[in-house]
């Protein structure tokens, strides 16, 4: 019996298919997007709230530690209860919060005795935690902590200085982590109304990828979230402002190298230039040690280990950034040759080779973006908060076949201000 | 021409709704190659991972971070291909690669759609015996590693910590130094020295190729034959051995350095698989239940009793690696909560493995750590590259890929008497190490 099961599954082995991405809403206006995978008996389930950071306010570190309190106590559940409860079910349990989204996330086994009280718990964490004065006090604490951890870093420090000079008053501008004051600050009231305002229906979205059936699909996001109050959606973000000038910015650190970040405000999810900027990017900066970025800096001079440059879309523009390490009497050389090679990729139209080995990496590396469960759900998550279009996947590659050493030329000159960059370096 | 199926064995995984088993082939060819496929037919795409048996611990006091070198060396052209072509022509074919080095073994990979697998191992076959150590590439790519070591270690207060935690714990084995090897070595050897480390270690006999993806066993063993067969094979000549002395009583360190928060590392030595008689076997998987149960997950006994609970540390973990070809170090490491220090967070620490050997872990903990572990082996199956990695890491190590099959069940055997009695016999002062990690202002002193 068990060697024909085995035999049965290496013969019908699934004919590659780009997933079909299934879309519903729940009765109460959450948003479900799922893409069944028969193969593995285990199931990845996000539930993703418009929480992220840059709903913070003026209370930076707000969404995060919120969004930590969930597993530490709900409906009068301890955390070592909740705890117990994921792990003796082998269940995995996640939060993690960026500057758009807030999210939990669940794997678990398929089986019903272990699925089942595993989406129990996690519906009961979303509709009634407890955000008790223990737990808060803790893990307020621990982002204390954190904070002080990435004072010894110079790469967390130029990170920080860099958003809070590309984005200025923007919420973009502060990390999820916060800042010391606004953590130490924050208070269980703020925490209760953040999450009354934010963790509602009509702000979520849940993604499922896994081996369920369209049936038990809508089961498990309508146990998550029918019983959240519908609330009202999040409001627009306030557009982000151009910089006017190149601003330039060093803070002293006792390291042996500087960290260097360069970059200014770029493109939202969704922007017409997206796939432009993408392929562009890729030659510039965004292809490892084959990027041009990386053929001067490394393996030409030798200046750095790491370089590299990407577009982040966000909601509204997200960063265009570029990177890297280097010893601290080499900064000002490294620093003109990033420079320099920006100037030359503005200038210079690309041979259409180049463009041609950049389409073929993008479009071969394909089947790479959705080889398994857990990078099919990353994709559904983006796909379904930012309301890309749902055949995305599928016309990935048309749309990067359609990019033109002219379009690359043409969006770059508009997009990318050279005139207008932040420079941050942080070192001796 | 070569053997064929030495051994075919079914990867399967006990679980109530179905059965997932994969085949794994594994063959040698005439020249010593081995080669190990996976099938797993989930998308059309297929990762290809060359192992050899050289790391850090091959290394000579002076010599240390050898391996390491010559693995960024090894993209920089062979007689057929120029400098950083490697790197060109996998992406223009849509791949992912890198290379890593540990310890004990220098891998290359490669993640590509599946129909490309020909060009990975032609491309490792050539690099393998072709390389073409050139001192202008050389120079300029010392330089790289000079930055990745200034990145990674450092300018990092608790990597440069550690370095110096592993150089006191052991005093023998060659686990004292750094993988990337100490800067001084770095920046002396010379292209010679790394034309003999190829000579002595980049052979077919010397490497195992894991392939696991979309692909049919034995049209993967026709590519191999065509691409690694002609290789010729070399005299390999193993490592001296440098096992580690016996411990006689705790060794203790403080570094201080520019940091913001203290931290602390302890470091009991333990046997692991490989250094364990055949009998004795069941002492790994009990410290490796050991583990799970102070460090598995949330419900674990330090998050519980050390995070929560006594709100002793802002963070903590362990370490164990049954796996490793050398007496390890079964570790523990965190940050104390701002109200605690280093030395609260030690004591603490140590009570929790007092109470190991002197009562028995509950039953349902041991429950608990075999359905995690039940869970995360499927859980695994997810990730093409990771499922090669087991395989690669475990054969490199002179251990058979095969262990995996058996190793939940070697788990389910654990009982709670011979997790005491681990406890009891291994985590105790003579074969401790303490590091503190002080924090100074300003420059490093």
């Amino acid at each position: 019996m068990k060697f024909l099961s085995f035999l049965i599954l290496v013969f019908s082995s699934p004919i590659f298919a780009i997933p079909t991405i299934q879309h519903w809403q729940t009765d109460n206006g959450a948003e479900v997007y799922f893409v069944p995978a028969p193969d593995l008996p285990m199931v990845n389930i996000e539930v993703v709230f418009d929480a992220g950071s840059a709903r913070d306010g003026n209370k930076p570190g707000l969404a995060k530690l919120t969004n930590s309190l969930f597993t530490e106590g709900a409906g009068g559940q301890s955390a070592d209860k909740i705890a117990e409860h994921f792990d003796n079910l082998g269940a995995e349990i996640g939060n993690s919060v960026n500057s758009d989204m807030a999210i939990l996330s669940l794997r678990s086994l398929t089986e019903t005795e272990l699925l089942q009280p595993a989406l129990e718990m996690l519906a009961l964490l979303l509709l009634k935690p407890d955000f008790e004065e223990t737990s808060f006090k803790r893990v307020q604490q621990q982002m204390l902590v954190s904070l002080q951890y990435q004072q010894q870093s110079p790469s967390a420090i130029t990170k920080q200085a860099f958003y809070r000079a590309i984005y200025g008053t923007h919420p973009y501008a502060t990390l999820a982590g916060g800042n010391p004051e606004s953590v130490a600050a924050l208070t269980r009231d703020d925490i209760k109304a953040f999450h009354a305002r934010y963790y509602v229906a009509k702000n979520a979205m849940v993604t499922i990828v896994g081996a369920l059936t369209r049936k038990s699909a809508e089961t498990v996001a309508q146990r998550l979230v029918a019983q959240l109050p519908s609330g009202k959606t999040a409001p627009a973000l306030p557009p982000v402002a151009s910089l006017c000038k190149t601003k330039r910015i060093h803070i002293d650190h006792p390291s042996t190298q500087n960290h260097v970040l360069i970059g200014q405000p770029g493109i939202a999810r969704g922007d017409p230039d997206h796939f432009t900027l993408y392929v562009g990017n890729y030659i510039l900066g965004g292809s490892g040690l084959v990027s041009q970025l990386a053929e001067e800096v490394r393996e030409k001079r030798g200046l750095a280990y790491s370089i590299y440059s990407y577009f982040a879309p966000r909601r509204v523009a997200g960063p265009f950034i570029s990177g890297l390490e280097t010893r601290n009497d080499q900064t000002a050389e490294a620093l003109q040759v990033v420079q320099d090679t920006f100037q030359k990729f503005l200038n210079t139209k690309l041979s259409e080779e180049t463009l041609k080995k950049a389409k073929q990496g993008i479009t071969g590396m394909f089947p790479l973006r959705i080889k398994s469960n857990k990078n099919i759900i990353g994709y559904l998550s983006v796909i379904g908060f930012y309301r890309l279009p749902i055949d995305y996947l599928q016309k990935f590659n048309d749309n990067v076949e359609a990019v033109t050493v002219e379009m690359i030329q043409e969006a770059f000159q508009r997009r990318l201000h050279l005139d207008k960059l932040v420079i941050v370096t942080v070192g001796g | 021409m070569l053997y064929k199926y030495l051994r075919v064995s079914l990867f399967s995984l006990l679980c109530s709704s179905s059965l997932i088993a994969a085949e794994v082939h594994e063959f040698f060819l005439d020249n010593g190659l081995q080669l190990i496929v996976k099938e797993d037919h989930r998308a059309p795409v297929v990762v290809s991972q060359v192992w050899y048996k050289v790391g850090a611990s091959y290394e000579m006091e002076g010599k240390t971070g050898l391996s390491h070198m010559l693995e960024h060396m090894m993209f920089k052209g062979t007689e057929k291909y120029s400098p950083g072509e490697f790197s060109r022509i996998m992406a223009a074919n849509g791949a992912r690669e890198n290379a890593f080095t540990g310890s004990d073994y220098t891998a290359y990979f490669q993640t590509l759609e599946k129909s490309r697998l020909y060009l990975s191992f032609e491309m490792e076959a050539d690099r393998m015996r072709n390389l073409v150590l050139i001192e202008e590439e050389f120079s300029k790519e010392r330089q790289v590693v000079t930055e990745e070591r200034r990145r990674r270690t450092d300018d990092k207060p608790i990597n440069q910590m550690y370095e110096y935690f592993m150089a006191t714990a052991y005093q023998t084995s060659p686990y004292q130094h750094p993988i990337i090897g100490w800067m001084s070595d770095i920046q002396n050897y010379t292209l010679a020295d790394l034309q003999t480390w190829y000579q002595r270690w980049y052979a077919p006999n010397n490497a195992t190729v894991v392939v696991v993806g979309d692909v049919e066993a034995q049209a993967v063993l026709a590519l191999a034959k065509k691409y690694f067969g002609p290789l010729k094979s070399s005299k390999i000549i193993p490592p001296y051995p440098r096992p580690e002395v016996e411990q006689f009583g705790i060794k203790r360190i403080t570094v201080e350095l520019p940091a913001k928060v203290p931290y602390l590392i302890m470091g009991y030595k333990t046997p692991v698989l490989k250094t364990l008689s055949e009998d004795n076997h069941q002492e790994a998987y009990a410290l490796e239940v050991l583990a799970y149960i102070l460090d598995g997950g949330d419900s674990a006994r330090l998050s519980k009793n050390l995070i929560r609970g006594q709100e002793i540390a802002s963070s903590v973990s362990t370490g164990y690696d049954p796996f490793s070809p050398l007496t390890e170090l079964f570790s523990f490491s965190g940050i104390p909560t701002n109200s605690h220090t280093v030395h609260d967070l030690e004591n603490a620490l140590r009570e929790q493995i007092q109470q190991l050997q002197t009562t028995l872990v509950d039953q349902t903990e041991l429950e608990r750590v075999k359905t995690q572990l039940r869970a995360s082996q499927i859980y695994e199956l997810d990730s093409v590259f990771y499922q090669g990695m087991k395989i690669g890491i475990l054969e490199t190590v002179g251990l058979d890929w095969q262990l995996f099959e058996n190793y939940l069940d070697n788990i389910k055997a654990i009982t709670a008497e011979q997790v005491q009695s681990v406890a009891r016999k291994y985590l105790i002062n003579k074969n401790l190490t303490v590091a503190i990690l002080n924090p100074i202002t300003g420059a490093k002193k």
